[in-house]
């Protein structure tokens, strides 16, 4: 049961094929046997077999609300009340959240069962789950090779593909669930900017994060996004906008739809077998019933800059609380600044010092004009640039990476480079739009590649309506399905 | 224009203030924690107060209208559109490692406040804008050797920074803005100006130079939490600089700090230590959007303010101006002193009497029990009633204050304490005319040294008859009588 999609689960829990005890032990087991992916920091067994126990007796009675005793996973960077959430930062690792996050409150209050906390790059900075306190999370995939899972929702990603969990959920900055969720051969949803309430998520960049689901199927994305989005007044920036019913879009004919594949997402450097997959997507969804249109997004190669700035800037200043006086990491020190400086020092690792050095230079007087304040100048161009585009397409069609997953050891070494793995992602959060990584098939070293679908603002409906289309064309084998 | 001068010459000083004051509201800016003085540390922390991760701000529309109301107070324009900034600095009382604050676009621009300079002209002293932002903890390093203790009370309580244009040219005109600022904020209910508890403080911006040439440097002091210390500090900032530059030595831009023990200004960073506190713009918090029906709403809520009262006190019941200004400048006294008026059916005749007893007796009983005027042991009716008594001549001035002595003492009315000590005054010609004349008979010597020339001992005559009717005499009447009786020869 353990490689069954929520969708399925859910069928299987109403109908008592399984109860929510079995399913959670099940998990936990599995959990433990593959104990070697490092995909949690925290498993909540207890606790989690307490709440299964209520949801088996909330089936009995009839009285199941929409993920009734379904066993999630949570990225360790929504606050959740009583469990230790980290960032996964030696700065956070003995903090206690007093209050749960609006997400995890709304799959809790929907019935969801919490296995635990899921590992992530540290304070969400990485791609490759290798920034991490808690030590590098391992893609499921990986046969001969260790392979990364991706990042920064690295061991989301590695649960859900490896069936340690039924689904979980992320953060996204610049692609940390649709990057994690290509590398590991499973669905990665960023819904739009101010969909997800953030109140309660470890703050990243603010005006980029959003929360959203990995899952096994379009379906499970769809169920859960429904369930996590929402106007919340506890985050001024989510959004009033209704939330339809997304699982109801899953199917959907995609005839007539007008898909756009921009130029400018061919790179230099790109694996062939990419491109390939990437025309594959195209011819699929045309034999489908969709319309190709090419596109042309002519300020995207300013993306990835103009995304080093503006993520590193909010987050040298969101990471400023982390100072070793009110809670979580302290070092020692004679004075108040040494406090700060051993503290922050012992407290963070090298990838968040870095992006605080860059981001409280680019902020610097002097200097924000040449950097922030031009980087907020492109960004209103990207915007610009999307817009034009969905004049002319319903939505766009590009690889979520540039390549598959990697081995570790064999990552980039200069953080530069390492940083080209968003190229094709942060696109969609410099401009707040809603993006899906859909599986599309394995490369010749059988490593999963996922493509992205791009949509205009709270058009995550047409995401899994096209999204879904795309899933059943492509029939991508889930990895247990390669296993037997 | 205003001058000072030393051996070298004339110089003219330039003043420019930013006003912090603290916003009235129950809860703070960006979190419903409670905004009230004097609970225990801590107690007033919330999540958001203490920025726990994951936290996020939430705007406290009340302290958008009460600045909103205060913008419109001041004759500003409150912009439709603005923004929050973050001000990113390390400090152990500021939680989220910055502070919110509107930095590049303010919720209102410009204004002024009226004033009168020492000449008695009326000026102008301009704002450049106002702007909100939240205020920072405390810390307390006083309690042990080697630890500091944190109180996030105060963190995230609602301000407004008032910033003047560099209008002021001595430090009682510095005074006077102030005292004025904080008359209308409290006028406006938006700030209770209270200094003593921190909820009005001021950082004063200085420079000195010769006249008819340029601005000099000028040196910021920090808060400044009284308007003596206002003073004080302009003027010892002010001889400090003259002395810099008349011994051939230029004047730093710096930030300094004022000890009000010491009465000086001591250097707290220079400008190559000012820190770079890397403003950008909030991305928690979306623009602050106004409407115009917003705008409109609470401009209808903003009360006759001191200056339009003190012209309409002057126009409608004859006061002089400085009467009516000391009157208006307090809402609590021109409530009192027209609660009074009203009960003595607003009696034009009486205005100026009854202004003269508040500003004088009223005042000085109220400082010397240590009271407000809205904790005045005499009420505004029965303060009414005295001036009646005064005016109606049925008591002496004199009388008088002793009678609103023993209203403050028991609290009873002025009609009930002069009949009950039987202090009413003699007003009956004949009456008078008997103590006259006894008084005339007993000092049969005196009265001939009187018509001898020595008029002087008409004092002496008026004195016996008031101790023998027990000071109840009316004064013009016996004058009259004694004058009668007291025919010169």
């Amino acid at each position: 049961m353990y490689n069954l999609s929520l969708y399925d689960v859910r069928e299987g829990l109403s109908n008592k094929k399984f109860s929510s005890v079995e399913l959670t032990e099940c998990f936990l087991d599995r959990i433990e046997q593959f104990n070697d992916l490092n995909a949690f920091i925290t498993v909540c067994a207890d606790r989690a077999l307490g709440s299964a126990k209520k949801s088996d007796q909330r089936i009995a009675e009839g009285k199941a609300m929409e993920l009734e005793g379904i066993p999630l996973a949570i990225k360790d960077l929504f606050l959740t009340k009583g469990i230790k959430t980290t960032a996964g930062s030696k700065m956070l690792y003995n903090f206690i959240p007093p209050y749960e996050s609006t997400v995890t409150k709304k799959l809790l209050d929907a019935g969801a069962v919490f296995l635990g906390k899921t590992n992530m790059d540290e304070f969400a900075m990485g791609s490759a789950n290798i920034t991490s306190y808690y030590g590098n999370v391992v893609n499921p995939w990986s046969k001969d090779k260790k392979l990364v899972p991706g990042g920064s929702s690295g061991g989301s990603a590695s649960a859900v593909a490896g069936h340690l969990c039924v689904a979980a959920t992320g953060s996204d900055t610049g692609g940390s669930i649709r990057q994690p969720a290509s590398f590991c051969g499973i669905v990665g949803l960023k819904p739009t900017y101010g969909r997800c309430s953030r109140y309660g998520m470890v703050a990243f960049a603010s005006s980029l994060d959003q929360a959203g689901p990995l899952t096994k199927t379009v379906r499970d994305a769809a169920i859960l996004l429904k369930i996590i989005s929402g106007y919340d007044e506890n985050d001024s920036t989510s959004s009033r906008e209704s939330v339809p019913d997304f699982e109801s879009f899953v199917g959907k004919s995609v005839k007539g739809i007008r898909v756009g594949i921009p130029k400018e997402y061919h790179m230099a450097g790109m694996s062939e077998e990419i491109i390939e997959f990437w025309k594959k997507g195209a011819e699929l969804l045309k034999e489908a019933g969709a319309e190709i249109v090419d596109i042309s997004l002519p300020y995207s190669k300013y993306a990835l800059p103009t995304y080093y700035i503006i993520a590193p800037a909010e987050a040298s200043s969101n990471l400023s609380r982390y100072d070793g006086i009110k809670y979580g990491f302290r070092a020692n020190g004679v004075s108040l600044n040494e406090v700060y400086e051993n503290t922050r020092a012992e407290g963070f690792g090298d990838e968040v010092k870095r992006r605080i050095l860059v981001g409280t230079y680019v902020l610097s007087a002097g200097y924000y004009d040449a950097y922030y304040m031009r980087a907020l100048k492109i960004q209103k161009l990207i915007r610009q640039d999307f817009s034009h585009a969905f004049e002319k397409v319903d939505l766009l069609l590009t690889p979520t990476t540039p390549n598959s997953a990697f081995a570790f050891g064999e990552e980039p070494k200069d953080p530069v480079t390492m940083y080209l793995n968003d190229v094709f992602t942060v696109t969609a959060n410099i401009a707040g739009l809603p993006g899906i990584s859909v599986p599309i098939g394995l490369d010749k070293q059988e490593r999963p590649l996922g493509l992205q679908l791009i949509a205009p603002h709270f058009k995550e409906d047409l995401l899994i309506q096209v999204g879904s289309a795309l899933e059943k064309s492509a029939n991508f084998p889930t990895l247990m399905e390669i296993a037997q | 224009m205003n001058y000072i001068e030393t051996s070298t010459g004339k110089w003219e000083i330039v003043i420019g203030l930013e006003v912090h004051a603290q916003v009235i509201s129950n809860s703070k800016l960006f979190s419903s924690a409670s905004t009230k003085f004097g609970v225990s540390p801590n107690e007033n922390a919330s999540l958001i107060d203490a920025a726990f991760p994951g936290t996020l701000p939430v705007i406290n529309s009340f302290c958008i209208d009460q600045a909103l109301k205060t913008g419109l107070g001041l004759n500003g324009k409150v912009n439709l559109v603005s923004f929050f900034d973050r001000k990113n600095y390390f400090y152990a009382d500021l939680p989220q490692g910055y502070q919110i604050t509107q930095f590049y676009h303010p919720i209102v621009s410009g204004g002024y406040v009226q004033i009168e300079d020492a000449a008695g002209e009326t000026k102008r002293i301009n704002l450049d804008h106002i702007h909100m932002e939240q205020d920072a903890g405390k810390s307390i390093h006083d309690q042990s050797p080697t630890k500091s203790f944190i109180d996030l009370n105060r963190s995230g309580v609602a301000l407004m920074e008032i910033v003047t244009k560099p209008d002021m040219k001595s430090a009682e005109e510095a005074a006077t803005f102030l005292r004025k600022l904080r008359s209308i904020l409290r006028y406006l209910k938006t700030c209770d100006g209270n200094m003593d508890e921190g909820s009005m403080r001021a950082d004063v911006n200085v420079s000195v130079h010769r006249p008819e040439t340029e601005y000099g440097t000028r040196v910021e002091i920090k808060n400044i939490n009284s308007i003596k210390f206002l003073m004080t500090a302009v003027d010892f900032e002010v001889e400090r600089q003259i002395k810099i530059i008349e011994s051939d030595r230029k004047v730093e831009q710096e930030t300094r700090l004022f000890d009000s023990s010491t009465g000086k200004t001591k250097t707290m960073r220079s400008k190559e230590d000012a820190q770079d506190y890397r403003y950008f713009p909030e991305p928690d918090l979306p623009p602050l959007i106004l409407t115009q029906s917003r705008i409109d709403a609470i401009r209808n809520t903003i009360p006759e303010l001191p200056d339009a009262k003190a012209i309409r006190l002057q126009r409608d019941y004859n006061l002089p101006s400085y009467d009516a200004h000391l009157i208006a400048s307090e809402k609590e006294v021109a409530d009192f002193y027209e609660r009074a008026l009203d009960s003595i059916k607003k009696d034009e005749n009486a205005a100026k009497l009854l202004s003269n007893w508040i500003i004088g007796e009223l005042f000085a009983l109220l400082n010397k029990h240590n009271k407000t005027i809205e904790e005045s042991s005499v009420s505004p009716e029965h303060m009414g009633e005295l001036i009646l008594l005064i005016k109606t001549n049925v008591i002496s001035g004199k009388i008088a204050k002793d009678v609103l002595d023993l209203m403050w003492k028991t609290q009873e009315s002025p009609d009930n304490i002069v009949e009950a000590n039987g202090w009413k005054q003699i007003t009956s010609f004949d009456a008078i005319k008997d103590s006259v004349k006894e008084v005339l008979a007993n000092y049969p010597d005196k009265v001939v040294e009187y018509q001898n020339g020595k008029e002087k001992l008409f004092g002496f005559f008026v004195g016996e008859v008031m101790k023998k009717t027990n000071g109840k005499a009316n004064p013009q009447i016996l004058n009259e009588v004694l004058k009668k009786n007291l025919p010169i020869s």
